[in-house]
């Protein structure tokens, strides 16, 4: 009996070899960021396609893993740096920065990233942390909100959730009104779009674990933005939103809209459990 | 001799002109009215004959089939990274007829079911809100998916 399970297993594994499936399961690895371990398995949330999530590090190459790992080699690290010398950076017209209001980030911004998207009662809808930089600063600045991915606005972004390195994500969905953009959000996730008529489920819940071309599928978190992409450099949770969908040959939609806002919300809650690795480091 | 070299001339720019504004030609079937029973397409979309050759250019062309993206295919394996969403296609002809291999490629959802990661390669059932530019346009001609077929074929 134990003789013919070993067999089909060998038989299994020789077929997958010849297929070129070496790689198609995450890899057993760990993480580790600056002698903080990284969370990049857990148990899936009660109502989840899957039983664990796997933070995309697991799917990637050794080196590219290799270069998250190590924050001097990590070409998103000088981001994170520009994000400081943003968040001390006085702007506007009531001569405010970040800093004027919220101190040292390491402990006023401790954590905190790893809790948006939350609600907003004042807008009656989901805030992230791009949107409440700008909220913060026409606001509380007097200073112009920074638009999309422009005027350091994915640096600032990337410092603050730096500062929950480590922190497993997780959002209140009992805020406000958040569940039914849940609900939307897990729509949008399973309409298909374009041309080639692909739904985000068809290939990080269909395809997970599978190859197209050289790009190993992961399961689409987005713990780790804003990350350094190998192919794209510094890419914000939205521009891949926007990059997935327009991969479909379909209109994409504005960032910040509320379908990407919804569906930021549905997919964040997908990786609950999982570390925030800002700036992660991808393919 | 100097006419007919006119003539000639007029219809190879009537040829140019239809492919270009994608003039149906005789015996082309739009997608809306190509017929899928028993996971088959009997007659050829284009109407005309399909050609290996080109079926195996367009297989592995990125802006055209990109049938590697996720399939394996030995024949091909100088072409790097194949990738492995749908079944390998060794030997697919072993597998189907070429009827049904052309009923895949048109829209595999008409043969497999409407859960297939699989893009209808010749019909209009797409997703929404596609580009501007491609609305009402298939990811392939009709010839281009005779050519696929055609090359399907010869995988035994």
């Amino acid at each position: 009996m134990k003789r013919t399970v070993i067999a089909a297993a060998m038989a299994l594994g020789a077929l997958a070899m010849s297929a070129g499936w070496a790689n198609a399961d995450p890899v057993d690895d760990e993480l580790e960021i600056d002698g903080v371990k990284m969370i990049t398995r857990a148990k899936a949330p009660e109502g989840h396609p899957f039983d664990e999530v796997y933070s995309g590090w697991l799917f990637r190459e050794a080196d590219t893993r290799a270069m998250e790992a190590d924050s001097i080699e990590n070409p998103a690290m000088t981001a994170v740096d520009d994000g400081e010398a943003m968040w001390n950076k006085v702007e506007g017209t009531a001569g405010k920065s970040c800093a004027s209001c919220h101190g040292n980030a390491s402990e006023s911004m401790k954590d905190v990233g790893a809790h948006f998207p939350k609600w907003d009662a004042s807008t009656n809808k989901p805030i992230n942390v791009e949107l409440q930089i700008n909220k913060c600063r026409t606001e509380q600045m007097g200073a112009e909100a920074l638009p999309f991915d422009k005027g350091g606005q994915q640096e600032l972004t990337t410092y603050i959730k730096y500062q929950s390195l480590g922190t497993p994500v997780s959002i209140d969905l009992s805020q406000g009104e958040m569940q039914k953009w849940w609900d939307q959000g897990k729509e949008l996730y399973y309409t298909r779009t374009g041309q080639l008529n692909l739904s985000c489920a068809s290939c990080h819940e269909v395809g997970m674990g599978k190859m197209i071309r050289a790009d190993h599928l992961s399961q689409g978190q987005v713990n780790g933005f804003p990350l350094y992409r190998l192919k794209s450099g510094l890419t914000s949770v939205h521009n891949r939103f926007r990059g997935c969908i327009r991969d479909t040959r379909a209109e994409m939609p504005k960032a910040f809209s509320d379908e990407l806002m919804a569906l930021e919300v549905y997919v964040t809650w997908r990786g609950t459990g999982l570390s925030v690795e800002t700036p992660a480091v991808r393919h | 001799m100097k006419s007919g070299r006119t003539i000639l001339g007029a219809f190879a720019g009537g040829i140019a002109l239809a492919v270009a504004f994608g003039v149906a030609s005789a015996g082309e079937m739009a997608p809306g009215d190509i017929k899928i029973e028993d996971n088959m397409v009997a007659m050829s979309v284009s109407g005309a004959d399909g050609n290996a050759e080109e079926g195996a250019a367009a297989f592995k062309n990125r802006g055209l089939g990109n049938c590697l993206a996720c399939h394996v295919n030995s024949a091909m394996s100088k072409e790097l990274f194949q990738g492995n969403i749908g079944p390998s296609l060794d030997g697919v002809a072993e597998r189907y007829k070429p009827e049904e291999l052309r009923a895949i490629v048109v829209n595999s959802k008409a043969v497999f079911g409407d859960e297939t990661v699989m893009p209808g390669f010749y019909s209009l059932d797409v997703g929404k809100h596609v580009r501007e530019d491609l609305v009402g346009k298939t990811i392939l001609t009709s010839q281009q998916v005779e050519d696929i077929v055609a090359y399907l074929t010869t995988l035994k």
